[in-house]
């Protein structure tokens, strides 16, 4: 690349363009005016203005869940840091990569309590894969090369990059490195060879295994790998709520979600295999519950993972792989071929017909000719009508858990919610994010009618944008999840979990400039879903499905409890 | 377990508070931290003791690695190593203290650094329960101030921590 004397401001366009970036979430103000003066005046990407800068990260990392690309988010200093620190934190829980530039008060004004300063280095230090703060513009190529390089690799997360205004103002020769060093960044990506035999081995000799994905596999792009392991072998799969997609969910050798609000099939045979095969998966309290409990059964674990740190830290492990997910799983699948015998089929036989045991409890019924409309019943009708193939952004809540349990995702990279923070305001911004990445694709939101009016000032984003999103308000009239905790552990008490004062969400999509519709009826579902993905195809439809408010998300492992503890319908 | 901890990492500005932060943050105990740079003057050597069961002290040790700045991280306590930590203690030094001070610093091998009308300076360096055996040795009353550096440790022999 030339070199040519450019602003900070030239240098940063200049540098995102390089990195091949497409789309830019943000909102402008004093401190990155050149940055937007930069932005004006180019034509390698393009910038979408959100409404709340908590909703410009949150794009930008649907953006990247959906295709794997580092999302770009762009914020002022202060107010406009703060507001993104949710997004961050959200991003950083699952793993997401992502830039976050945020401008900063010139550098002789840093400390001095400066219009707009926060310490946003500071501020954003602990839900970070590293921040950096830019005090001379003749680092700020290297910083931003930085930035990409540390976002996408080993276990992937968000960077911050805080500019201070006269660094976007001073000039200095412009050179973009190909590729960065860092003595004191080298993530592993090969598994130990050594380890990978005996957990090879491991498997072969299994008799009751599983394989339990997470989102692991998906940011790895190891979903093919992992389907034909899991194929070859004929072992049963179960995955995170992160994970789906993973594993094509149709299939019969997977078990369903796991955890939680996971089946009965998959936390059964999580609890009593023998082998157990974790990919990409982090043990979180929602997924295996007390540890002692799920330690109380012997069995062998073998754990795939990128970051050391997530190995053996609430299990102990027996075989620690550290490194990426696909090399690992294809060196598995290489080792396995070349065996002269597979897992024993007599023992496997035995294993799947226990788990049909399991399965035929069918704990996903729910009652199907209620006047109500049951919000499951929603979801079903979505999956059927999409044909199972739409891109699914997620707020947080019961609708979330209905949407894991009810939409069978067949691919990675569709299914897009905020597990590790619990965001509420995640699900519309990552819609806008998903659909800017793949434009003309259905994306449906699915979401409450308490987490859509977190950020429902995104509305205007959409009509501004022309962002055709199906969002499906799973509207029951209270913090359902919330509710559900209360009715089930605190003797009905409501506490503040019933929202009075609904909107009326038609006027208020009209109102925005988009098509509002009310169904209060099981019959008008699917027509009201046909018209939006057919006749609507093009705009934004708002559908408010007036759902069930007492219904509950089943089954339910309370906190603190076993997997093998779970309420059930 | 007692465990040190000794790293080497880029001698960034706020890389201490990403340290410090860490262990505030995941709820682990830090017994003293000390940091400078070295001969490298890219480069800080910290050593850091703490205290846990063995699974957090792993996961202290990956954590650590995990952190970007950070070039290298070895537990001491691993193998055979060395700790000093340096005290500086200022006693009463009248009447029958002046003699008994000087004594007292002479069987600890400290020195005497600063003398004043009423007042000693003495300067102990030892692992950690030398200078604790010194101030337990020490009249309470006669203490005036004292102020320790936390231990820096450094393997034995072969044993080198170094890029
Ligand atoms: C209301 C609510 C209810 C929930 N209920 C459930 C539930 O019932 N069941 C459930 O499963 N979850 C549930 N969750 C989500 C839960 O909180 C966790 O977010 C989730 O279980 C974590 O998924 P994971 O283990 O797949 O890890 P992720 O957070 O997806 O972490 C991915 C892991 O993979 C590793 N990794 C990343 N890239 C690679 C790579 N290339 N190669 C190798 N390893 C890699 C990472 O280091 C990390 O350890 C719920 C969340 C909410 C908000
Ligand atoms: C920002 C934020 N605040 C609070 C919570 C706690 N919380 C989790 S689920 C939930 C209720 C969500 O209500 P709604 O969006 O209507 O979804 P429902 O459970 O009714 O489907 C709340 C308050 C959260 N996850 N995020
Ligand atoms: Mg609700």
């Amino acid at each position: 690349m030339a070199d040519t004397e450019l602003t900070g401001a030239e240098i940063v366009v200049r540098c995102l363009a390089a990195e091949g970036v497409e789309h830019v979430f943000g909102y402008p103000g004093g401190a990155v005016l050149d940055i937007y003066d930069a932005i004006y005046k180019q034509d390698k990407f393009k910038h979408i203005l959100v409404r709340h800068e908590q909703a410009a990260v949150h794009a930008a990392d649907a953006y990247s869940r959906s295709t794997g690309k580092v999302g770009v988010a762009l914020v002022t200093s202060g107010p406009g840091a703060t507001n993104a620190v949710t997004g961050i934190a959200t991003a950083y829980m699952d793993s997401i990569p992502l830039v976050v530039i945020t401008g900063q008060v010139p550098t002789a004004a840093i400390g001095m309590d400066a219009f707009q300063e926060v310490d946003t280095v500071g501020i954003t230090r602990p839900c970070v894969k590293h921040n950096f703060l830019v005090k001379d513009v003749k680092d700020l190529a290297d910083t931003l090369k930085k930035a990409f390089y540390i976002a996408s690799t080993g276990r992937p997360g968000p960077v911050v990059i805080d500019i201070p205004k006269d660094v976007t103002q001073h000039r200095c020769a412009f050179h973009y490195p190909e590729s960065i060093a860092m003595r004191s960044y080298n993530p592993t990506s090969k598994g130990h060879a050594g380890q990978i035999k005996r957990a090879a081995q491991m498997l072969l000799e299994a008799k009751r295994p599983v394989i339990y994905s997470g989102g692991g596999v998906i940011l790895a792009n190891a979903a093919e790998q992992l389907t034909e392991l899991a194929r070859q072998l004929g072992f049963p799969v179960t995955s995170t709520l992160m994970g789906l997609g993973g594993y094509p969910a149709p299939d019969p050798l997977f078990l369903g979600m796991l955890g939680m609000h996971g089946t009965i099939e998959a936390n059964m045979a999580m609890q009593h295999c023998d082998v157990l095969l974790a990919v990409g998966a982090r043990f979180d309290d929602r997924v295996i519950g007390n540890p002692k409990h799920f330690q109380k059964e012997a069995r062998k674990i073998i754990h795939i993972d990128v970051d050391p740190s997530s190995i053996s830290k609430r299990v102990k492990v027996d075989v620690p792989i550290v490194g990426d997910v696909g090399n690992v799983l294809a060196e598995f699948a290489k080792l396995t071929q070349a065996a002269d015998h597979g897992p024993d089929p007599e023992a496997l036989k035995a294993w799947r017909a226990q788990i049909e045991l399991w399965r035929a409890q069918d704990c996903m019924k729910y009652d199907h000719n209620a006047a109500v409309i049951k919000p499951q019943f929603v979801i079903e009708k979505l999956y059927e009508i999409t044909g199972g193939d739409a891109f699914v952004t997620s707020d947080v809540g019961q609708h979330q858990m209905w949407a894991a349990q009810y939409y069978k995702f067949a691919k990675p990279r569709r299914w897009i919610n905020s597990g590790g923070l619990g965001t509420m305001g995640f699900g519309l911004p990552a819609a806008m994010g998903v659909q800017m990445a793949h434009p003309g694709a259905p994306v449906a939101c699915i979401t409450g009618e308490g987490s859509i009016q977190m950020n429902i000032q995104e509305l205007a984003t959409c009509k501004q944008s022309d962002l055709p999103i199906k969002i499906v308000l799973l509207n029951n009239g209270y913090l359902g999840m919330v509710r559900q905790w209360q009715e089930f552990f605190y003797e009905e008490r409501y506490s503040e979990s019933y929202v009075a004062s609904l909107p009326d969400f038609v006027k208020l999509a009209e109102a925005y400039g988009h098509v509002g519709m009310r169904i209060d009826k099981p019959e008008d579902v699917e027509p009201a879903l046909r018209r939006a993905f057919g006749e609507y195809k093009d705009r934004l439809v708002f559908m408010n499905f007036l759902t069930d408010p007492r219904e509950n998300v089943y089954p339910m492992i309370p906190a603190g409890k076993g997997l093998s503890e779970m309420i059930l319908i | 377990m007692r465990h040190v901890i000794s790293l080497l990492m880029e001698n960034e500005a706020g890389a201490l508070s990403r340290v410090s932060g860490l262990f505030s943050s995941r709820g682990y105990n830090i017994e003293s931290l000390t940091v400078a740079p070295t001969e490298d003057a890219s480069l800080s050597r910290m050593t850091i003791v703490t205290r846990g069961s063995d699974e957090v002290i792993e996961q202290i040790t990956k954590q650590l690695n995990k952190l970007v700045d950070i070039v290298k991280v070895q537990d001491l306590t691993d193998g055979c190593h060395i700790e000093r930590e340096l005290m500086l203690v200022k006693v009463k030094a009248v009447g029958e203290f002046r003699e008994e001070m000087k004594r007292m610093a002479d069987i600890f091998r400290g020195r005497i650094i600063d003398v004043a009308d009423k007042t000693y300076t003495i300067e102990l360096t030892g692992p950690g329960v030398k200078l604790d055996a010194f101030i337990a040795a020490l009249e309470p009353s006669a203490i005036l101030e004292a102020v320790r550096t936390g231990a820096s440790g450094i393997g034995r022999g072969d044993r080198i921590m170094k890029i």
